[in-house]
């Protein structure tokens, strides 16, 4: 019945590979190759769909970039407006209205906001991604992971046309960044995008259950940003606060620093503003009165922050194979609940 | 032969919520817990498609054909069992179904050739091919949004094929855009047949399995009921869909105030009577009694046939005098005989009709009151089986002996020396 055309020599031997739920062909394999549907979540078969298709990664990654700003005058100026609207709040609150006398600190609230932009576009966007593009979910199978993984690439996207304003501004002002720690921001990035990646899987699939955590996320999201050190300074608490030797707060410093967030956000600090410390004479103060010290961040050396960065990337890897098998398992089900 | 597609024992268990609680409050208010009912959409599925062959899958609304395919597609996760798929695979369950409007035809053809696993190198590759079958050339570059429905599908489908899978499962969706294009889209299956490809339809539409498929499986409450060749397939599928006993009598009541009514009417056919359908080309018999108080000398029988669509396929001529009867009083039994029914696969409903003959009274109407099937075990469809002949002949003068047995009309255009010959 077979007519044989495309059939693979008879030597060829098979190819057997184990995928859970997903079924992916890739042409231009070999015919003889053996796909097994079953109930079972094979981890190290999804982590090998997701990097055949990394075409589709990044097709969906532009897809969802130009269907943003399709038709819109300004286009990507947009992607810009709602960081540098978020950028001018917190100045004017912080440093005209609440006289905060940290020099730069327009710099400083960009280098931490760059890293939250991040974090806090993927994660709000990855939970409701699968929902909303039930009409692919239900009818064409794929590694549905990589929806939520587009999101986080439409937010790296976002994160560089930030890097290039932030540059510019960096110029404009003269910062000058600490050269030593920039060479550690790779590592910083890469922990972000892999924890972020992590928490936007996850997040994308437990809203197809439940719906409300859509809801939860935004409410969490800002418990969070307000518990990681971005528009105020670690050293405003730990370090310089009045009640900087409090017992509670040594233990404190290492629940904060739990929050990966903080030491990724803190590199991008300490790279980018470039100073651990400033000192400031109280205005009227009396002549000769020495101008107080005021600590920002830590005064540690390269390669803790490395280990400290180090650590949540192991940590986030950790998270990112949970989540796909917490992904694989719920995904089962997709087009049954959408 | 080796076997493209493997179902091993799968189920796929469904949860029907009595009320579903999405919400965190909900399901907190009830403790987790949701009430549902299991719902076995397949139940101990095993099934074997070999390689190049052209599979249909019968079966009415949520008999678990989509959820079969779904399934073997990878789009849901059976409960249970296994599913071994060989070669590379592509699903057609909806055209276009990754489409976003906002984008141009171009850019969806990228995404959609993505999604159903082409690498950017191959979409380009292919590019060409697909907007060449969509006949979409002006359009490519306009936003799908603006596309009529007709090319939206006809998009779809392009890419579609144009992945040129091992295995293609379709899903009811080989109906589309214009004949033409119907034309091309089956020429396309064909051509996949041909080339060995595996495919792998469902259907509830009779004549697509028929005329495509190689064998044909027939699902009901997700369970396999029969897995044969289509004409038999088809016929389970029929018995299945209409719950009928196929031929059958019925009573009715008797005279009701008129001077003549019909009673039962039974419909036989022809052929063994251990088959509860006919095929085509055997008799029918329709037998109706007749009840009547006094003499009608001057009635008229009728009889007309309707398909399952209600459209009326037969009604006998009402002024044909072999449809005269005299019916004494007390009645008797009225036959009517159907030498040859030409008729293909379906159910037919008989209505049967006393009227008379000079007047236009009714005594009585008996508007489907029995049914007969017939299932066609050849793979001719359509409605009616017309008596056929097909010969061949040459163009040349030289031909002698052969007669052909087409009417004069071919004749004289074809073959100049015909008249000679014969003469």
């Amino acid at each position: 019945m077979s007519l044989g055309i495309d059939k693979p020599a008879a030597s060829e031997p098979d190819q057997v590979s184990s995928i859970g739920g997903s079924t992916r062909f890739v042409p231009g394999q070999s015919h003889d190759r053996i796909t097994i549907v079953n109930g079972k979540v094979q981890l190290g078969q999804r982590l090998k769909d997701l990097w055949i298709n990394r075409d589709l990664l990044m097709l969906l990654v532009r897809t969802e970039l130009k269907v943003k700003y399709k038709d819109s005058v300004l286009g990507y100026a947009w992607s810009m407006l709602n960081p540098a609207l978020v950028l001018t709040i917190y100045y004017v609150v912080f440093k005209i209205i609440a006289r905060n006398h940290q020099p730069n600190f327009a710099i400083w609230l960009f280098a931490g906001l760059l890293v939250w932009n991040l974090f806090n576009g993927a994660a709000m966007g990855a939970t409701s991604v699968v929902v909303g593009k039930a009409g692919i979910v239900k009818k064409v199978a794929f590694p549905r992971e990589l929806l939520a993984l587009s999101v986080v690439g439409v937010a790296m996207v976002l994160f560089a046309i930030q890097v290039v304003v932030l540059i510019a501004a960096m110029l404009l002002f003269g910062i000058t960044p600490a050269w030593s720690f920039i060479a550690i921001l790779p590592l910083a990035l890469i922990a972000l995008i892999v924890f972020t990646g992590a928490l936007s899987i996850f997040l994308s699939a437990v809203n197809v259950y439940l719906r409300d955590t859509q809801h939860l996320t935004e409410v969490l999201l800002m418990a969070w940003f307000w518990g990681t050190s971005i528009v105020y300074t670690y050293g405003t608490i730990f370090l310089s606060g009045y009640q900087k030797n409090h017992p509670a707060l040594k233990w404190m410093q290492y629940v904060y620093l739990v929050n990966p967030i903080t030491p990724i956000a803190m590199t991008f600090q300490r790279a980018i503003y470039g100073k651990t410390q400033y000192s400031y004479l109280q205005p009227g103060s009396a002549a000769g009165t020495k101008p107080t010290i005021y600590h920002v961040l830590p005064t540690w050396g390269v390669g803790t922050y490395a280990g400290l960065l180090g650590a949540v990337l192991v940590v986030s890897i950790g998270l990112f194979l949970l989540a796909l098998i917490v992904f694989g398992r719920l995904e089962g089900n997709f087009a049954e609940e959408l | 032969m080796a076997v493209a597609i493997e179902v091993t024992d799968i189920s796929k268990q469904f949860r029907l919520y009595n009320e579903k609680h999405t919400s965190l409050k909900e399901r907190v208010i009830h403790g987790g817990k949701m009430p549902f009912t299991p719902f076995w959409a397949l139940r101990d599925v095993n099934v074997e498609i070999n390689q190049g062959e052209t599979f249909g899958i019968l079966g009415r609304n949520g008999c678990g054909k989509s959820t079969l395919l779904k399934c073997v597609a990878g789009i849901l996760k059976p409960t249970t069992g296994e599913i071994k798929v060989r070669g590379s695979l592509a699903a057609m369950l909806e055209l276009g179904a990754g489409f976003q409007p906002d984008l141009s035809g171009r850019d969806n053809i990228y995404l959609n050739g993505s999604l159903l696993g082409l690498s950017r190198a191959d979409i380009t590759k292919r590019f060409d091919d697909i907007v060449a079958f969509a006949e979409l050339e002006e359009f490519i570059d306009n936003q799908v949004k603006f596309y009529s429905s007709g090319m939206y599908v006809r998009l779809g489908f392009a890419v579609a094929v144009n992945v040129e899978p091992d295995v293609l499962l379709v899903d009811e969706v080989l109906a589309v855009g214009d004949a033409a294009f119907q034309r091309k889209c089956l020429d396309h299956v064909k051509k996949f047949q041909r080339e060995g490809r595996t495919i792998v339809v469902v259907s509830h539409g009779a004549d697509t399995i028929r005329q495509n498929c190689a064998r044909a499986m027939v699902m009901n409450h997700g369970k396999v009921i029969t897995v044969d060749e289509p004409g038999e397939a088809i016929r389970v599928y029929l018995a299945d869909l209409l719950g009928v006993g196929t031929l059958e009598g019925s009573e009715s009541g008797g005279i009701q105030g008129n001077v003549l009514a019909i009673g039962a009417v039974l419909a036989e056919h022809g052929g063994s009577g251990l088959r509860g359908h006919m095929y085509p080309g055997e008799s029918l018999t329709v037998t109706a009694e007749l009840d009547s108080l006094a003499p009608v000398p001057n009635a008229m029988a009728t009889i007309a046939i309707h398909d399952d669509q209600n459209e009326l396929v037969f009604a006998s001529d009402p002024d044909d005098p072999a449809c005269a009867i005299e019916v004494p009083e007390g009645g008797g039994i009225v036959r009517f005989l159907f030498p040859d029914v030409p008729l293909l696969d379906g159910t037919y409903s008989v209505s049967v009709g006393v009227r008379s003959a000079t007047e236009t009274a009714i005594y009585d109407w008996k508007d489907q009151v029995t049914k007969f099937e017939v299932a066609n075990p050849g793979r001719a469809t359509g409605r009616v089986r017309l008596p056929l002949d097909v010969s061949f002949h040459l163009r040349s003068t030289g031909m002698t002996g052969e007669v052909p047995a087409v009417g004069a009309e071919f004749a004289p255009l074809a073959l100049p020396g015909w008249e000679e010959s014969t003469a």
